[in-house]
């Protein structure tokens, strides 16, 4: 029996595309249409062997499998026990398992914090400095003459981008530049096939690397032409920076440089110097000619700004940038989100406790501060007796340090896969797999949010996040009431 | 369950009951005609006023805009907290609290449903998110349809069965209650960073005026028979001299207005009712507008009041909220919405040595106080953007007496006092006007047929404050009656008391009030409207409705349309 599945939402990136069509035959999902890589590959490997099917829990040194019951009495009992535990994780589970996510922080009066801590953290704390002019990516699709990437590779991190939202989409105001963009790549393809027959018929000769350098001279004329116009400003030549009108080579950890030079042109200042962060001054006032004199413009901005040197001042120069904009001509500026419901986890988060992440209940009321309450700061002062992860993996990258900290403590993990993480946990649950196995709601990196779907039934017997995670509230609930009974 | 709340003075103003003393008896969560005396659960509200639970018509409580106003003002919370109890949920409080927070308080203060006003219909699910974890009370919401490009293209087409066809589509698609307009045309223009001046400019790219949607729509309401009327936030809104805008758009809406009943609610009126050429020269129109409001029947209208603090601006309005932006320099969020609408937040705080700010806070109250019937204007804020609803005891305060509202006028900018109207205004609000201005008159309004008033059939949602109208004189002992009506002595939600001497005692959830609008002829989902769908928004068709998944508690109401 073979079914098809239309406008599923993925489960993969902060760009939520929503028309994806799923073939399932005999409840499995057996083709993938409209998605990108990454979708294919995550729609394809739901089904993966190597998938914990039952919960574990550490005993002498191992962990052996148990029953769910058994687990969330184990897990509820070290969060209620806990003085101070981090629920962490969150950007890739639905809205409805991070509304518990909350209510369980605020039972057991720990720290919550999503995987934004590490990623744009920085930008939310620039929002709060200076504000943020943005819109839907609609918007951007209609209207946007002018579309600019800094710090961020759409076309390897978020492919379909480009297709859906931005250059290549034929909006109601805008056309798309997509053919004139497939000549070019084609072209580039072709030029690079040469350039590495080349290179293997000259290998032998051990010639020098080809360094591709910006040229100082001339801006390329593309700036002037009519239409959409695409520019990418990074420190290396990213595959987005191979299709873009132009493209600005930063030196590494002078963005705020940059963008402070990029302000004082708009203001019409004149600069004294030759050059600005490795770009001649007659690139960058080219560039301000093409902002200036858009009708509408837009910034998306990554991790190449957040977590770079200078982290959310580099934002909050961007941001200040577009307000300057703004008074020219019609701007925007949206950050790049990766994981598929960061943006959810910071709105469910605020919506309930005022703040978007980092959020510690341990006085029973929300407070914020990142930096204190943040999580691989907690860690790192060695504060929290217990960790409840939810959907992420810490372990493969937070500071060693910080690792070091959260295995040292009981650590509860929940997730469809055996991560690092995982393995290392004092309680694992597997989890069915959200927008594949469990249907619920995420939030599209413009905060527009949309469905996911259950389209197969998850493993026997396994459980939603959403599910755990009410299950381990209610048993805290029932271990919190004992103890206050024993207590009187 | 049953309930009898003895001894009150009732004051019903739908019901006609003007502070008489008698019983109220509730059963299964509505009010009856009486109930056995003897197993009912009594309350004794001897001295105290009974009145129906309160009423919101336009507060900004949940949705993208609200939570990004959270999301950016920390320091907004900081100052404000609320602790977990057993019984309730912790949060964060002052000018954007958040949801549980919100709930809460407002059933402290006796009020048992609101309004949001401002719903994306591309955010619609958010939303309902937000007012499922916003305990306590009843809600609905409003989708923002003035400058959706379907309407625009149907009205330009002069197609307006079409039109209302995809407005009834629209309802049950967001679960909305009423039409909400802002700054029409002028939304569509902020899209490339453009405005409307007056009713009559065409929007750019399209070939409409604002005149064309306000009555276009207005029509469109009148003939799919919905409750309310349109919601609007009239065109250049905050700007000095705008009161003749506001006149001409009650003049042009006159037109749809045949039966002499209401056609529009014009909302926060205060912000639409500035005379004078630019800011130096700002003075209040509430006097023209007052006058015309008197003289006609086809509007209503809110305060709009401003309170002096700090609070959080946010509106649909992303024009206007770029005004802001370049008057105050301040930290600026701006949020269009494709094919819908557009959006904006900056912090604000009203200062009374501020010229312009008094003159705002006395608009509001010359308009509450020279408008002669209190069912057509009501108690707002327009929470958050012209202070917190928690300021509505005071706003109580300032219409019930004289002495109240001089004693804040003194304290004011010298040239806002000069110019206020209110050293002239003898009016002094009673108890039972207030009942019209906080509940009946808004219900009324809103086309709540359960809610307002505590007639037999009625919704028990009732709120009873520690006030003696018979050995107090309100206008006197303002500061008990403010005291009062911040803290009421019991608030009854669907016949159980939630509230008792200001506490929180029971933990509900209320339900989500929603338009299920049936047309004789329904909009046809075919490949025409999945591609119309791709090519406008970002989203398939399928993802765009709000389900049922998103309502906790579903409460639809079905209306027959004439189309």
């Amino acid at each position: 029996m073979s079914t098809t599945v239309n406008a599923v939402t993925c489960p993969v990136c902060g760009c939520l595309c929503d028309d994806i069509e799923l073939t399932i035959e005999n409840g499995v999902i057996a083709k993938v249409k409209n998605g990108c890589a990454m979708c294919e590959s995550k729609f394809l490997s739901y089904k993966n062997e190597h998938r914990n099917k039952t919960p574990l829990v550490r005993k002498e040194g191992k962990l052996v499998p148990v029953s769910y019951d058994e687990a969330i009495h184990k897990a509820a009992e070290i969060l209620a026990n806990a003085n101070y535990p981090i629920l962490y994780g969150w950007s890739s589970t639905d809205c409805e398992a991070q509304r518990v996510g909350v209510e369980l922080a605020e039972e057991v009066g720990g720290v919550l914090d999503n995987t934004a801590v590490v990623c744009h953290g920085p930008s939310i704390l620039s929002v709060q400095e200076v504000g943020i002019p943005t819109c839907t990516l609609g918007q951007i699709r209609h209207r946007a003459d002018l579309v600019i990437y800094w710090g961020c590779d759409p076309w390897s991190a978020h492919p379909r981008h480009l297709e859906r939202y931005t250059t290549f989409t034929e909006g109601r105001f805008e056309g798309s530049e997509w053919k004139e963009y497939m000549n070019k790549v084609k072209a580039s393809a072709g030029k690079k096939k040469l350039l590495s027959l080349e290179r293997r018929e000259i290998v032998k000769r051990k010639p020098e690397p080809i360094i591709e350098k910006v040229t100082v001279n001339k801006p390329p004329e593309t700036l002037s032409k009519a239409g959409r116009k695409l520019i990418v400003i990074d420190v290396r030549k990213t595959m987005t920076a191979e299709v873009a009108d132009y493209f600005i080579q930063v030196q590494p950890g002078k963005d705020y440089e940059l963008m402070l030079a990029i302000r004082a042109l708009v203001k019409d200042h004149e600069l004294d110097v030759d050059q600005v962060a490795g770009v001649p001054v007659e690139y960058l006032e080219e560039l301000v000619d093409a902002m200036v004199n858009c009708e509408f413009g837009v910034i998306f901005f990554g991790m190449g700004l957040t977590q770079s040197a200078g982290k959310f001042r580099n934002v909050d120069v961007a941001i200040s940038l577009i307000r300057d904009l703004n008074r020219r001509t019609k701007f925007a500026i949206l950050p790049m989100r990766g994981h598929f419901n960061v943006t959810g986890a910071n709105t469910v988060s605020t919506w309930q406790s005022g703040y978007p992440y980092s959020v510690d209940f341990s006085l029973g009321y929300p407070r914020y501060n990142p930096g204190e309450t943040s999580v691989v700061d907690v860690l790192l002062r060695k504060e929290s007796d217990a960790a409840l992860i939810v959907a992420s993996d810490p372990a493969s990258n937070f500071p060693r340090k910080a690792v070091e900290h959260l295995v040292a403590n009981p650590l509860i993990v929940i997730d469809p896969h055996m991560n690092a993480t995982a393995l290392l946990g004092d309680v694992v649950f597997p989890a069915a797999i959200v927008g594949i196995e469990k249907a619920g709601t995420a939030y599209r990196m413009d905060h527009v949010p949309l469905p996911l779907k259950k389209v197969v039934e998850p493993p026997e017997g396994i459980l939603s996040d959403e599910e755990i995670l009410s299950r381990i509230l209610e048993e805290v609930r029932v271990i919190k009431s004992q103890k206050m009974q024993e207590a009187a | 369950m049953e309930l009898l709340i003895k001894n009150g003075f009732v004051f019903d103003p739908i019901n006609g009951i003007n502070g008489e003393k008698m019983d109220i008896a509730v059963r299964n969560g509505k009010i009856v005609e009486s109930v056995n005396d003897r197993r009912a659960k009594k309350i004794d509200a001897t001295g105290l006023t009974v009145m129906p639970g309160g009423v919101d018509i336009h507060c900004h409580i949940a949705g993208a805009e609200v939570n990004t106003g959270r999301l950016m003002r920390p320091e907004d919370h900081i100052k404000d907290t609320e602790r977990k109890t057993t019984l309730t949920r912790s949060g964060v409080g002052y000018s954007i609290p958040s949801t549980f927070t919100t709930g809460y308080r407002y059933s402290r203060m006796g009020y048992t449903s609101l309004m949001n006003p401002s719903m994306p219909p591309l955010e619609a699910k958010h939303t309902h998110e937000e007012l499922n974890d916003t305990p306590m009370l009843d809600k609905a919401s409003y989708p923002l349809l003035g400058d959706w490009w379907f309407v625009l293209e149907y009205l330009q087409k002069g197609d307006l069965t079409e039109c209302a066809r995809y407005v009834a589509w629209m309802m049950g698609t967001t679960k909305g209650y009423a039409i909400k307009i802002v700054n029409p045309g002028g939304l569509e223009s902020w899209g490339f960073g453009r405005n409307v001046h007056t009713i009559d400019d065409k929007v750019p790219n399209f070939d409409i005026t604002p005149r064309e949607i306000m009555c276009g729509l207005a029509k469109v309401n009148k003939m799919l028979n919905l409750p309310h009327t349109i919601h609007l936030h009239t065109n250049n809104l905050g700007l000095p001299g705008n009161y003749a805008t506001t006149l001409d758009t009650m003049r042009a809406l006159e037109s749809v207005a045949t039966d002499g009943k209401p056609v529009a609610h014009i909302t926060h009126l205060q912000f639409s009712s500035f005379a004078g050429d630019d800011w130096g020269s700002m003075r209040s129109g509430a006097e023209e507008v007052a006058k015309y409001i008197n003289a006609h029947s086809h509007i209503t209208c809110d305060m709009g009041q401003v309170i002096f603090t700090d609070t959080t601006t946010m509106t649909a309005d992303g024009p206007f909220e770029y005004t802001l932006y370049q008057l105050s320099g301040h930290k600026w969020v701006n949020s269009d919405v494709e094919t819908e609408t557009s959006g904006g937040i900056i912090p604000f705080h009203y200062k009374r040595n501020n010229a312009v700010n008094a003159t705002q806070w006395s608009i509001a109250l010359e308009l509450a106080l020279m408008i002669e019937d209190p069912w057509k204007i009501y108690l707002t804020t327009d929470h958050p953007n012209g202070g917190p609803f928690t300021a509505y005891p005071k706003i109580i305060g300032w219409l019930i007496s004289r002495k109240a509202r001089m004693a804040t006028l003194k304290k004011c900018h010298k040239k806002a006092q000069k110019k206020s109207l209110l050293p002239t205004l003898k009016r002094e609000l009673s108890l039972y006007d207030i009942a019209i201005v906080t509940r009946a008159g808004q219900a009324k309004a809103l086309g709540l047929k359960d809610k307002g008033h505590l007639g037999v059939g009625a919704d028990a949602d009732i709120a009873i404050y520690n006030v003696n109208p018979e050995t107090i004189d309100i206008a006197r002992k303002y500061k008990t009656v403010r005291r009062a009506f911040g803290n009421a002595a019991y608030t009854i939600k669907d016949g159980k008391v939630v509230v008792k001497d200001g506490e929180i005692v029971q933990h509900v959830d209320g339900r989500t009030i929603w338009l299920d609008v049936q047309t004789a002829e329904q909009v046809k989902v075919d490949e025409e409207m999945r591609r119309r769908f791709r090519e406008y928004w970002t989203v398939e068709y399928e993802n765009y409705p709000v389900t049922n998944h998103y309502l906790k508690i579903s409460d639809p109401r079905t209306i027959k349309a004439d189309v």
